[in-house]
């Protein structure tokens, strides 16, 4: 049960980070290597602010709306400077990890004693009432974030902006056929991506309590796989939504890394676990659609 | 009124395989004129258009419409009054959006693209009703992925798009060659149908020397970057398939092919 509690809390913080990657992603076709640097930027920011005193709730739009001001940063790069998707994360993730640092001030950053979304004194008193509940209090209110964020980005998609941000990772001529600046379109699609990841770093950070430089590394694998599993496995499944599935692809993901540990693999086997775990989804998502041509 | 003024377009200019296409291209269009282009490849029929989109700078000249400079204007500000079929039908639609999506996005051009709901089901019977017009019983597939459509469909779907909001002009890039003859001629002849319906000027590329003398006011023949033929009004009914098939034939001969 406690593992079970753990795999949800875990994928749950990661799911937001997972809808971010599917913008970038599935949507816009960019594979965006700035979450390794975003993610943990949205953690430290958090951290910092909720030491200074700042109420936990109020990091989370605060921390969204640095994370559209890096994926902008990405876009720029990408749009009108011309470097390819790739490395315009990979410049993004590296020049991060000294403004993450910059930000806490040193690489390792505690806050155990400090109230957070998850434990203050309105949450506590809530849930308090209810007996038993107590144990589930964490996962419940990331269920709930999550979903909010998952119905807030399915109405984004349906709005005509989202239609356009949808139609620029079909088909770009056809944005330009509208009028419609297809640049534009991509940095907008990257703001939101990105906003998601400090988000759901901010959300991270409060479940952790703690800021380490090293939380981002292996982030943006995590989300691809988080993504791929949902859009893969779950395609068959037609009622759920694709922003549900992807949710589902994050925690099906930790709980996979979960058992592998369980098995006996080392904590700090972690990274490697992530990866090959990773790779193991790429070549089998990819072993299907080679039957479904043949 | 369309007017390109000494036009030049040099490509891989500085190396060994510099050419030369445009040198001092001019054309006219009146308003409402329903240009037929034809002409060999290579001849600078789809560098005309891409000049006239903006999807490819020349090198000098002007591009006037109504007077008006629209040289330095970016692709997308060009066509927001410019309707482009391509010949590659899935150039003109977003295949992993249904019809109704599409063709929201296509009626919402020139508006601006907030936080308004994408689909407006009000106008759901009015995209129905146009659906019905093509006659390809598209009208009962809105919530079908443009993806799955045949390419005749879709390239039909794509027509319809690009001539829903007002326009200065149409812009047929071989919006047939990749097509059946049979859905040919059904795209064809709605093409006619919209162009005159819309009285949109329209400049249309095709190598289909058949559609260009039986459909539009004027006939252009391109070669190497210069127009070698230009017919409208009674000239151009006159022109029949084989006498173009034959200035064809006689240009190659130059060349020495």
């Amino acid at each position: 049960m406690a593992l079970l509690i753990s795999v949800l809390e875990q994928g749950l913080c990661y799911a937001i980070m997972a809808l971010g990657m599917y913008i970038t992603y599935k949507i816009l076709d960019f594979p965006d290597m700035t979450v390794d640097g975003g993610f943990p930027f949205g953690i430290c920011l958090a951290v910092v602010m909720i030491r200074a005193g700042v109420r936990p709730i109020l990091t989370l739009p605060i921390c969204f709306a640095a994370g559209c001001l890096i994926g902008v940063c990405t876009g720029i790069i990408h749009v009108v400077f011309k470097v390819r998707d790739l490395l315009a994360g990979i410049i993004m993730m590296t020049g991060l990890y000294s403004v993450n640092l910059r930000i806490a001030g040193k690489a390792n950053l505690p806050m155990y004693d400090y109230y957070t979304i998850f434990d203050n004194k309105l949450m506590n008193s809530l849930f308090g009432m209810i007996p038993g509940l107590a144990g589930f209090q964490s996962v419940i209110i990331l269920f709930v974030i999550t979903i909010i964020v998952k119905f807030i980005l399915d109405w984004y998609l349906k709005t005509r902006s989202g239609l356009m941000l949808q139609a620029v990772g079909d088909n770009d001529v056809l944005v330009t056929s509208m009028g419609v600046d297809r640049g534009k379109v991509r940095i907008i699609g990257l703001a939101i991506a990105n906003g998601l990841v400090a988000l759901s770093g901010s959300i991270y950070a409060q479940q952790q309590r703690y800021f380490d430089v090293s939380m981002g590394t292996g982030t943006a694998v995590i989300g691809l796989a988080s993504v791929i599993i949902g859009t893969a496995i779950l395609k068959k499944v037609s009622f759920f939504k694709i922003t549900t599935s992807v949710v589902i692809g994050a925690v099906v993901y930790k709980a996979c890394v979960a058992i592998a540990i369980k098995c006996g693999l080392q904590s700090t086997d972690l990274k490697l676990i992530t990866a090959v775990l990773f790779l193991v989804i790429l070549i089998i998502t990819r072993d299907k659609k080679r039957k479904v041509e043949a | 009124m369309l007017e390109l003024k000494s036009i030049y377009k040099n490509y891989n200019p500085g190396t060994v395989n510099e050419m030369c296409l445009f040198d001092d291209f001019n054309l006219i269009v009146p308003d409402g004129q329903f240009v037929a282009v034809v002409g060999s490849n290579g001849s600078g029929k789809t560098s005309m258009l891409n000049i006239i989109c903006g999807s490819i700078q020349a090198d000098r000249g002007e591009i006037l419409v109504n007077g008006e400079n629209i040289t330095n204007e970016r692709d997308y500000q060009r066509h927001r009054t410019i309707g482009r079929v391509y010949q590659d039908p899935s150039k003109g639609t977003c295949p992993s959006m249904n019809i109704l999506e599409n063709m929201s996005i296509a009626d919402n051009k020139g508006k601006i693209f907030g936080l308004q709901a994408g689909v407006n089901h009000k106008r759901k019977d009015y995209y129905r009703d146009l659906l019905k017009s093509l006659g390809l019983g598209l009208e009962d597939k809105l919530y079908t992925k443009v993806g799955s459509l045949s390419g005749g469909q879709r390239q039909a779907v794509a027509l319809l798009m690009s001539t829903m909001t007002p326009l200065e002009f149409l812009i047929l890039d071989e919006h047939t060659a990749a097509l059946d003859p049979k859905t040919a001629d059904i795209i064809m002849e709605l093409t006619d149908k919209i162009v005159r319906e819309k009285k949109v000027t329209t400049i249309m590329v095709t190598h289909n020397l058949r559609y260009a003398t039986e459909y539009g006011d004027r006939l252009l023949m391109m070669h190497e970057g210069s127009i070698i033929l230009d017919k409208s009004g009674e000239d151009k009914k006159k022109m029949k398939p084989e006498e173009i098939m034959h200035l064809f034939n006689e240009i190659s001969v130059e060349c020495g092919n």
